[in-house]
């Protein structure tokens, strides 16, 4: 059996659906951003595929500029998260921080 | 067939580094369970050739942002393990149909031509001379600099956005001191 | 360099003001008080030195050309309407931006001492620039609609800096007024516009000029008259002219910027820039003449008995813009522009130098308990007696070549009823500047602390006059007690003065020196000698379609002009006679002797503030409230408020999906990837 690019693309299918569905039920913020950590890295990996099947380098290229922005959103994702718990001391999870609404 | 047998560990690895993030209750597990997937990734990245993206998935994923989100959760001492019952009631069911639609759909998806680009000539992966990591940086600073110089742009405003955030202000610092 | 590709630098000529305006609107605090001064003067004299530079230009161009159009940019366009936002560079605004610019810059110079000490003396400096930036537009602009742009822009300054120092009521009143009747003018200026698009589809002076024979006669005197409408609300002519005086409650340098450079000479402008159209209207042309010769004897009858040094000097403007008007109106367009340049000079000097009076006596501006100043503010009275000779008509002075070459002109284009008219004028304006300049600067001193004996007097005219006043100030409702300027038929306050006037500092005698030289000298451009008449020859190509007024013979030019020296000398004499000793009693002035009642009309502007207050108060007043109470509350907030109901209603059900909650928005989202999934697999 040989290894085709088509199992990449499944496993990365997977792990996405996986990301999404933590992302979706977990209520820590923190692990809500590692779940999104996780859909980057689906992305990236199905990039790297694409990039392999098509033989052309962009697809690596790619994956960096997606390290660079999810690099970025982790600096202030965190930095956000730091200051709303230094804010409030009680009530950290999702669903308490739902000041925002109509 | 080493290729295969190192294809299946890693797949292993991963999906259960995946499943462990979502499923354990207490976030520093969750945290080391990205490592692992975090680490097969590079692992698949090695075996389809990109050795530069894997060895930057190693120094900048598993390690310095994982070990931020350890730092975080240490530091705010978030390590609670949360309650097993959601309260939204819906959001659980709802959500793992919606997973398992959206894997369908991928599945689905793949045996169609959506992802026929034309193969390039100019930025081959397999000739030219030079190995992976000289043609990667050649290609970033040829035909991707403007971009390229942008994500340093971005990233010093994320530096500095991320300290403007986390600073602890003097004034918000007396006020939280009048109300203890 | 090309001399007409210098012409292009022309918007530095506004943008240096404009640039000014903003830097001290936006840092002007931190700049701090002397520093904004010198900034928005030094601004100033760069946009004159650039105006001397544009004259050279203009003056270089080949013999052919007399006009250079710098376009900017298309400011609009949709569909036949196109407008660019372009600057005229000819005879006529370069004329306009060197005095404008020149005197602005001595007008900045001057209120950098003037204002010392103002809490918002930053802010004042940046609307001084605004203003001014907005009067160069207003003169450049090569269409109508960014002239009016510049227009309106003046409007908008004259209500900031009149109502500048809007703690007193009575200066939020003026600033309210000025504001509230140039709008009238305003609209006429709008409809014209619009007549002249809907006709011609052309906004462009030069356009307009070359197809405005294209028209009915009946189409050009409605757009004339309009634009002439809203000459008048600018100009302060009758019967929009009562913005003017109450104007005074600016600070003085706004007062002189109003009255010599901007503002008040923009209606002139607007109707020599569009003379063609006069000029196609006989109508018209009549209309304007005689409302300025109507205006100019009746400013000039009620600056007789005004007491508030400021105040005889606002209606003298309205007395000599109605000569520029008068000259306007028989076809005299250069005549009316070296009254406009002259008058610039020595109004220019005269309100400077009124404000440094002010200043030396404590803020009091009522001219009977003055006196003898000459002696203790040298410099400035020097400055403006210099001014006043020229105002009164005398040869050389400014005054007289300008005022003789109107009569001349009106006499010549055989209008001998509004001639009449303007001699009568003139005797009155070198009387009535006589009589200011002789109570101020010359005779008894009375501003010194009073004794008990006058104040009783002043008590008993106080009493007397007071019910008048008092009945006045409830019919229109805008007098106040803390407005400083002196209206008439109150009795002079009790001079309060303890120590002795004192000269102003040199930033603003300087500007009142250069100006009166100006005004002493300023003539020589419209000599009404062959050979000697410079600013007849430069605005030439301009006028080239009208029609000159010639004299019929040397001995008759020369006739008219003898008679405008004795018509000058003998105002001033009769003011000299009654004013040489000045006042012995500062509530009892000699005037309203001889005038009797007359001179309450007189002194009351004909009633005109009295009678519009009431019909406003009265009929208009129960309309306005009938819309305020019926048909806005009922019908127009009505359906305003159904809107706002239903719309509430609605938004209070939608409002649920806005929980808060992040993980109910992520699964929104995330369902919506999978529908773009699924479409995704329909469409393959």
């Amino acid at each position: 059996m040989i290894v085709t690019p088509t199992w990449y693309l499944v496993l990365a299918a997977a792990l996405f659906s996986i990301g999404a569905v933590g992302m979706l039920v977990r209520r820590n913020v923190i692990v809500m951003f590692m779940c999104v950590e996780l859909m980057l890295n689906a992305v990236n990996l199905t990039f790297v595929t694409f990039s392999k099947t098509l033989n052309d380098l962009s697809g690596q290229v790619a994956v960096f500029f997606v390290l660079v922005v999810a690099a970025a959103e982790v600096a202030i994702g965190l930095a956000l998260i730091v200051a709303i718990f230094r804010r409030r001391h009680t009530g950290t999870t999702a669903d308490d921080i739902s000041e925002l609404r109509g | 067939m080493v290729t295969l047998v190192l294809f299946i560990a890693f797949a292993i690895i991963a999906l259960v580094g995946a499943l462990g993030v979502v499923i354990s209750r207490n976030p520093v597990h969750s945290a080391l369970w990205l490592v692992a997937t975090l680490l097969s990734m590079a692992g698949f990245f090695i075996l389809e050739g990109a050795y530069l993206v894997s060895a930057v998935q190693v120094i900048v994923y598993a390690s310095a942002i994982v070990v931020l989100f350890l730092f975080v959760i240490m530091l705010l001492g978030v390590d609670r393990e949360e309650s097993l019952t959601d309260p939204l009631k819906v959001q659980r069911p709802v959500a793992l149909m919606l997973g398992l639609v959206v894997f369908a759909l991928l599945i689905g998806l793949m045996g169609n031509h959506w992802a026929t680009g034309a193969q390039s000539a100019t930025a081959a992966l397999e000739s030219g001379d030079g190995g992976n990591v000289e043609r990667v940086a050649r290609e970033i600073f040829t035909t991707y600099l403007w971009p390229f110089e942008l994500t340093s742009a971005l990233l010093v405003v994320a530096v500095v956005g991320g300290v403007a955030l986390a600073r602890r202000s003097r004034r918000a610092e007396a006020a939280s001191e009048v109300a203890q | 360099m090309n001399k007409s590709s210098m012409l292009d630098y022309i918007w530095l000529v506004p943008a240096l003001p404009l640039f000014g305006a903003a830097l001290l609107l936006l840092f002007g605090k931190r700049i701090g008080e002397p520093i904004a001064g010198w900034i928005a003067t030094a601004l100033m004299f760069g946009s004159f030195v650039v105006s001397i530079f544009m004259f050279g230009a203009l003056r270089g161009l080949p013999s052919g050309e007399h006009a250079h159009t710098v376009k900017l940019f298309d400011w609009f366009a949709s569909g036949g309407f196109k407008v660019s936002m372009g600057f005229l560079a000819d005879p006529l605004s370069v004329t306009w931006i060197l005095f404008v610019t020149g005197i602005a810059t001595l007008i900045h110079l001057y209120s950098i001492g003037y204002m010392h000490g103002d809490a918002r003396f930053s802010r004042f400096f940046a609307y001084l620039n605004l203003f001014v930036a907005s009067m160069l537009i207003l003169v450049l602009g090569s269409n109508f609609l960014v002239t009016f742009l510049g227009w309106e822009g003046v409007g908008l300054c004259s209500y900031l800096l009149i109502s500048f120092w809007f703690e007193r009521n009575s200066a939020a009143v003026a600033g309210k007024k000025a504001f509230v009747t140039t709008r009238v003018g305003d609209f006429g200026f709008m409809i014209a516009m619009f007549l002249l698009f809907a006709s011609l589809g052309t906004l462009d002076y030069a356009a307009v000029g070359e197809k405005i024979g294209g028209i009915s006669s009946g189409t050009i005197t409605a757009i004339a008259l309009l634009l002439f409408l809203g000459a008048i609300g600018k100009s302060a002519q009758i019967p929009l002219h009562f913005w003017l005086p109450d104007a005074m409650e600016g600070p003085t340098p706004v007062s002189a910027l109003i009255h010599a450079a901007t503002m008040v000479t923009a209606g002139i402008f607007i109707v020599a820039r569009a003379h063609p159209i006069f000029e196609a209207s006989q109508a018209a042309q009549d209309v304007v003449m005689w409302v300025g010769a109507i205006t100019a004897l009746l400013a000039a009858t009620v600056a007789l008995v005004q007491t508030d040094i400021k105040r005889v000097l606002a209606y003298s403007t309205v007395s000599q813009l109605g000569y520029m008007f008068l000259a306007l109106g028989v076809g005299a367009y250069t005549a009316a522009i070296g009254l406009v340049v002259a008058h610039a000079f020595f109004k220019a000097a005269l309100f400077l130098g009124s404000g440094s009076v002010i200043h030396g006596l404590d803020e009091n501006q009522d001219i009977r308990t003055m006196g003898r100043l000459r002696k203790y503010m040298p410099l400035t009275g020097f400055g403006f007696i210099v001014a006043w000779l020229a105002i009164a008509g005398l040869p050389p002075f400014a005054g007289f070549w300008a005022k003789d070459e109107v009569l001349a002109k009106a006499f010549f284009h055989g209008d001998y009823a509004v001639w009449l008219i303007g001699v009568v004028a003139a005797i009155l304006t070198a009387f009535y500047m006589t009589r200011e300049t002789f109570l101020v600067w010359f005779g008894n001193e009375r501003f010194a602390a009073v004794s008990a004996e006058t104040e009783v007097d002043g008590e008993v005219a106080h009493s007397e006059i007071h019910a008048d006043s008092h009945a006045e100030s409830h019919e229109t409702g805008m007098i106040s007690t803390e407005s400083p300027t002196v209206a008439y038929g109150t009795a002079p306050a009790p001079a309060r003065l303890n120590h002795a006037p004192h000269e102003a500092p040199a930033t603003m005698t300087i500007p009142v020196l250069i100006l009166a030289a100006l005004a002493a000298i300023g003539g020589f451009i419209i000599l009404p000698f062959k050979g000697f008449e410079y600013l007849t020859q430069f605005l030439e190509p301009v006028f080239e379609t009208v029609k000159p007024i010639e004299a019929p013979s040397f001995a008759a030019g020369f006739a008219l002009s003898t008679l405008a020296v004795v018509i000058a000398v003998t105002g001033v004499l009769i003011g000299r006679g009654m004013y040489r000793k000045g006042l012995e009693d500062p509530a009892d002035d000699p005037i309203n002797r001889r005038l009797g009642s007359l001179g309450r009309v007189f002194g009351n502007a004909y009633y005109f503030d009295a009678v519009l207050a009431r019909c406003v108060d009265g009929p208009i007043r129960r309309f306005a409230e009938w819309i305020a109470n019926t048909v806005d509350q009922g019908i127009i907030d009505g359906a305003v408020n159904g809107v706002a109901s239903g719309v509430a209603s609605i938004s209070s059900g939608v409002r649920r999906a806005q929980g808060g909650v992040v993980r109910q928005y992520a699964l929104v989202v995330f369902a919506g990837a999978a529908a773009l999934l699924i479409f995704a697999l329909v469409r393959s």
